[in-house]
This record gives structure tokens, sequence and C-alpha cells, in this order.
């Protein structure tokens, strides 16, 4: 693990040195996140992303811990329950706020971290691990939020669980069957809802195990980096600590500003105000609408309004699922030795466009089904599919890449206007 | 292999999406869309004005007072307000007296047993008690409205898209179905029973005008009571019982920014000290 000229941990007090013989665990913490895990020098803001999303899952846990001290995961109280932490319960509006909209911040900061992902080609060999467990992440996050966005028992909770667990219901023959076993009735009710609560509960521990591995994955090669050239000696490195426990510390201290002026000034702009009134099983919402995070995939559920062989909505669940799943065979799909997209000139350009298609997509999720919006919907939704399928196949064999630095080192000389070697030598 | 495999998936997804395509746009063609009542005449709320409006927003507790009053007058006899207690009152400027008072006079019961006897009874509220509902159940409220459910108004500013105007518009926005509307869509005629209000999303309101005359209220701090007046002052007491941290959450949001400017300068800080003399 790691490179050959990592410090090494050496505990100088006689208690640290007696748990070192004992339990190496301050060596763990030094070699993962401390001054022995040596990363490219060159790292950009985006590589604060992957902190600030453990951060986002730490403020998730400790308060959701608080607020299910509070919560009643029961149908006939659930509703009340919420109301009486945010108006009985010492800060239990501030709790309950912080986990609302600290759901919404660590969806919006993982998905800067995958498309950091995507554009600097870190899923690419030797990282296909660390890409595959990130996947797994996401799909679990995913389940989490929205399980628990059904623990209010509002409009939208209720509806929203008919609705996703409606998809089940398009498969053939066992749909009905999947669907009913997943809510424990027939449509959801006080089953459907504590077993949502329990899950709820102990996804993020999942979540967080899977980051374990994720982070230990990640450790083998060591961090990519904007060039995407490999690192090739010393020079090309800095200790993680301090030099990117400072940069991530700007990173946490520009998300807690963000995080803090949602929270304080404006909680519920994210959420819809139907979720404020209690889930009522005979009154259908006008608009059911999930969260902002999940629009995209719900335009691209939208927009096969055609049956060919299988039905219209068969088609728009598979195409759902397979929108997140084709992201596991990424690494292979993409044939391109070269990583990052700076030194792609025409990926680059799709890639840039596939951005602005996903942007497209979410408010086509939020929109009113006019014909206008279906239209655009499905053009966007086909661009998505042949971005991954299609192009990107093609285009990492057709592309002539721009020539790449010969190391991370000269890169950043060239940046900074220097190519004598004696600047290279790092000051510390 | 891989590649092949996906370019069929690809293929396929894209196939379907063109002929889900060429159906919207045939149908967009042949059979469009017909214009709505609801699409051309609804109205988005008016600015109210109200003072717990923005990050300064702070409540007006006069006014909070006078929308009260209004509640206690006007809505109470329809609306439940089940989420708020007597005592919440202290915070919009009542001592603990005068919460105990208004509990003990308000003129619906709250429900409970005899402790006598353990049959269902009434008694007086007690400051700890919350708002008691008008009706006993859904059924009594549906029958004693036509059919139509009064909704609890705790929630309703959060419950609505920019509630606490919504509220203030509502009250005031009942008129005469505009003559245009009825020529373009002979069929959208406001149905028996209902209102026209355009501020309601379908156009037609099952609550009568509840506001009807200036001075319907009689305001006990000689603020005049017009029927503007009235609808504001409800909207801004619903705001606080929807929100009624409000003010703390402001003043807490004030010095976590402050507090977290100051970090993110030092953290910058921080960091050029760590990188100097570092290219990177």
């Amino acid at each position: 693990m790691s490179f050959p000229w990592a410090n090494h941990y050496e505990p100088k007090q006689p208690l640290m040195r007696w748990l070192d013989e004992k339990l190496p665990l301050p060596r763990l913490v030094y070699n993962a996140v401390g001054a022995g895990y040596p990363v490219p020098r060159n790292l950009n803001y985006f590589w604060n992303f992957g902190v600030l999303a453990g951060l986002a899952l730490v403020v998730q846990i400790v308060t959701g811990i608080v607020l299910a001290m509070h919560y009643g995961a029961n149908s006939l109280v659930a509703f009340a329950s919420v109301e009486s932490i945010m108006r009985d319960v010492n800060a239990g509006w501030f709790l309950r706020y912080a986990h609302a909209n600290g759901a919404s911040m660590f969806l919006a900061v993982v998905y800067i971290h995958i498309a950091r992902g995507l554009y600097y080609g870190s899923y690419k060999a030797p990282r296909e691990m660390v890409w595959l467990l990130g996947v797994v992440i996401f799909l679990l996050m995913m389940a989490t939020a929205f399980m628990g966005y059904v623990l209010p028992w509002g409009q939208m909770s209720f509806w929203g669980a008919q609705v996703i667990t409606g998809f089940f219901s398009a498969i053939p023959l066992v749909g009905e069957p999947i669907r009913v076993l997943l809510l424990g009735g027939y449509a959801p009710d006080n089953a459907a809802l504590n077993r949502f609560f329990s899950l709820h509960y102990l996804l993020p521990f999942v979540i967080a195990g899977v980051i374990v591995l994720h982070i230990w994955a990640l450790h083998i090669p060591g961090s990519n980096n904007p060039t995407g050239v490999d690192v090739k000696g010393e020079q090309d490195t800095v200790p993680f600590h301090p030099y990117y426990t400072a940069k991530d510390g700007v990173g946490v201290a520009v998300f807690f500003l963000i995080f803090a002026a949602l929270v304080f000034f404006s909680p519920n702009l994210l959420g819809h105000p139907d979720n404020y009134i209690e889930a009522n099983p005979l009154s259908t919402p006008a608009h059911i609408v999930p969260e902002w995070y999940f629009l995209p995939f719900y335009a691209i559920l939208k927009s096969f309004t055609a049956d060919f062989i299988l039905t219209g909505k068969l088609w728009g669940v598979l195409a759902m699922f397979g929108s997140i799943l084709l992201l596991f065979f990424l690494p292979w799909l993409d044939s391109s030795p070269v990583r990052s997209a700076n030194y792609r000139p025409t990926y680059r350009w799709f890639l840039i466009v596939l951005a602005l298609d996903v942007l497209v997509l979410g408010y086509i999720g939020g929109a009113e089904a006019t014909a206008r919006n279906v239209i655009i919907g499905q053009l966007a939704t086909a661009y998505y599919f042949a971005h991954f399928l299609i192009i990107l196949p093609i285009v990492s064999r057709s592309e002539r890449p721009r020539p790449l630095p010969n190391s991370i080192t000269e890169a950043v000389l060239a940046k900074h206007g220097g190519t004598s070697p004696a600047q290279t030598a790092l000051a510390h | 292999m891989v590649r092949t495999i996906a370019l069929l998936v690809g293929a396929a997804f894209v196939f379907v999406l063109g002929i889900s395509l060429f159906g919207t746009i045939s149908t967009a063609i042949s059979d469009p869309a017909p214009e709505t009542a609801e699409h051309e005449f609804h109205l988005h709320p008016k600015d109210a004005e109200l003072s717990s409006a923005g990050m300064f927003g702070k409540f007006d507790r006069q006014q909070l007072q006078r929308g009260l009053k209004v509640y206690q007058e006007v809505c109470a006899a329809c609306h439940s307000l089940r989420y708020v207690s007597f005592r919440d009152l202290e915070q919009i400027g009542y001592s603990e007296g005068q919460v105990k008072a208004l509990a003990q006079a308000w003129p619906i019961e709250q429900p409970g047993v005899n402790p006598d006897t353990g049959e269902a009874a009434t008694r007086k509220n007690v400051a700890s008690d919350r708002f008691p509902s008008p009706y006993a159940n859904e059924v009594a409220a549906r029958a004693a409205n036509n059919n139509a459910l009064p909704p609890d108004l705790s929630l309703i500013a959060k419950a609505r898209h920019d509630g606490p105007n919504y509220v203030a518009s509502l009250l005031t926005g009942y008129q005469n179905q505009p003559a245009e509307l009825l020529r373009k869509f002979p069929d959208a005629k406001t149905p028996q029973g209902l209102y026209y209000n355009p501020y309601f999303p379908n156009l037609n309101i099952a609550m009568p005008p509840p506001i009807t005359s200036d001075g319907q209220v009689t305001y006990e701090d000689g603020t005049k009571s017009t029927r503007d007046q009235m609808a504001k002052d409800v909207a801004a007491f619903l705001t606080w019982t929807a929100e009624p941290n409000l003010e703390t959450r402001h003043g807490a949001g004030f010095a976590s920014v402050i507090f977290l400017i100051i970090f993110v300068f030092l953290t910058i800080g921080t960091y050029r000290n760590v990188w100097r003399g570092v290219k990177h």
C-alpha cells in the first residue's frame, strides 16, 4: 500500500508507543488520512468533495440518531411526532431542518464528487474497484434518502412511496408480489413506515462500512489527479497531512457556510409544501414529484411513453435503474488510456453536454408534463443513454488525445511558467 | 464484449425513445392539449409585506395578537389548530394569566371523560391544552360544510406555495367570475355551492368568503380593521403557528453565518500558510 517514500509512523510518547504495540489504530489513521499518505501535489478543489461527503454522512448520522429519540415510527403518530420535534423538543427544529437539508447537501456533494470522477477519469484502471464501490454507495444513499423522505408521513412521503414501490409492479408476473412484499401490504401503511424506519436507521452504517472499503481500495493505487498522469516519484506528491487537511479545511468551512444559510434562512426551499399535509390515502396530490436529487431519474422514467414489445412503463423502469447500473460498466466502456478529459478534446465536449443534459433532465423531472416538456425529456434521455453506451465507446477509440505531460511535477511547473528541475524540490 | 452489449442496449433505449418521441409529437399535432381555465386565470399570491418575510424577518407581536383575534372570531368556527397549545401564546406577548383566562373562556371545550362516570364529556380548556377542534371528527366536519373538509390551519403557511402571501391573497381574493373566462370556457362556470377565487389552484373553493366587511372584528389596539388588514393579520398569525421558532432561527442564522465567514477566511489563511513555497 502506498508509495515507498511515504512517511512512517513513529510514536514518540511512551503511551502512544504502548498503544501502537497493542492496537495500532493511530497508525491506521496516520497512514489513511495523515502524513503517511502521499497525495499528488496538484489536486484542485474538486478533490475536496470526497471528504465533504464523509462529513455530510457524519452530520446525517448524528442529527438522525437524536431525531430517532423523539420520532414515533407509527403511521398514527409519525406526522404529529415530527411536529412535536419542531415545536416542543429543545432545538428540535434545528435538528430536523439540519437533517432534511443535510440530505440535500450530501447528495449535492456526492453528485459533484461523481462528476469529478467522470471528468478526470478516476474510474479507470487501476481504480475500477474504487469506482464500483462508489456506485454501490450511491445506490445505498438513494435508497436511504427515499426511505427517509417517507418517515414524516406527509402527502409527498405517502404518495412518493406509492409511486416508487409501484415501479416494481411493472415487472411481469412477479412484480405485484414483490411490491406487496416490500410494502408489507397492498398500499403504504404502518407496516411500510416501520420497515422503512428500520432500514433508514440501518443503511447509513452499511454506507459507512462501504466507505471504509472505498477508501481502502483508493489507498492501494493512491489518488488520481487533474492531469490523470501516474505519480512517478517523490517530487510528485505531498503528505496528506498537513497539505490536504489544510485544503479540505477550506472546503469544510464553505460547506458549513452554505449549509447554515440553507438551514437558518430557507429550510423549506428544497422541500415540497405538500409534505406539511398529513398523509391521506384518499387524496392524491395534483403533482407527485420526488425530492430534487431524484428528478433526473424521474424524467428518464416518464420519457418512455410508447409500448414496444414491453410496456412503456416497464421500459421506463428498466431505463431508470439502467441509468445508474450502467455506471458499473463504465471502466470497461471507456477504452481510452488517457484519464483526464483535459487531454481528450472530443470526449470533453460530450462530457460537458452530458452535464447540461442531466440538468435539463432535472428540470423536466419537476416540470409539468406538457408536450414540449415531454419532447425535451425524451431527447435528453436519449442523449444520456447514447452518451454512455454508444458515443463513449466509439469516441474513446477514435479520438486523438492531446500530448500528456511527462509527470505531475512537469505539469505543475509548466502552469507556473518555470521549467527548472531545481524548483521541484519541496519545501517541507 | 461489454462494448457490443452496451451498444445494443443503448440502441434499444434510443430506438424506444424514438418511437415515444414520434408518439408525443404526433399526439401534440393531431390532438393538442386543450387550454384550461385554471392555467389561464390562476393568479400567484400578492406580496402581503409581512414583517416575518426575508432573512431579517421578525414577527410583529401586535399584529400576531390581532391575527389571533381574527382566527378566534372568524376561522375557529370551522378550522382547527391542532398542533398549537394555548401556552404557546405566551410567545406572542400574552402573560401567563391572560393565556389561562383565554383558554378558560374559549367557546369550544376540550373533549375528555367525566371523572365520576367515565362517560365522554367536555371540560374547560387549560393553558397546556391544544386548541380544540370545532368538530368531533371528519364526518361531522364534512356534514357541516357541504361535504368539504376545512383543513387544519397550524401548518397552512408552510403547506402551500408562498404560504403567508397565499393566505392573505386567498382571503381577499373572492370575486365574481370574469366574463372573459365564461366566454372562453363556457364549461368552467363555478358550480353551485363553490366560490370563485383566482388564488385557489382550481379557481373554485368550497369555503364561503370568511371576511366580508370592514370592521367585522373589533381590534383592541385601535388599528382600523379593514378587510385587507384582517387578512394580513391572520396570515401573520398563521405564519407564526406554522413556524413559531422563526425568530430564534434567524438569530441563530446570523450568528452562525458571521462565525462561518470568519472561519472561511481563517481556513484560507491556514491553507496559504501550509502551502507556501509548494507549487501546485
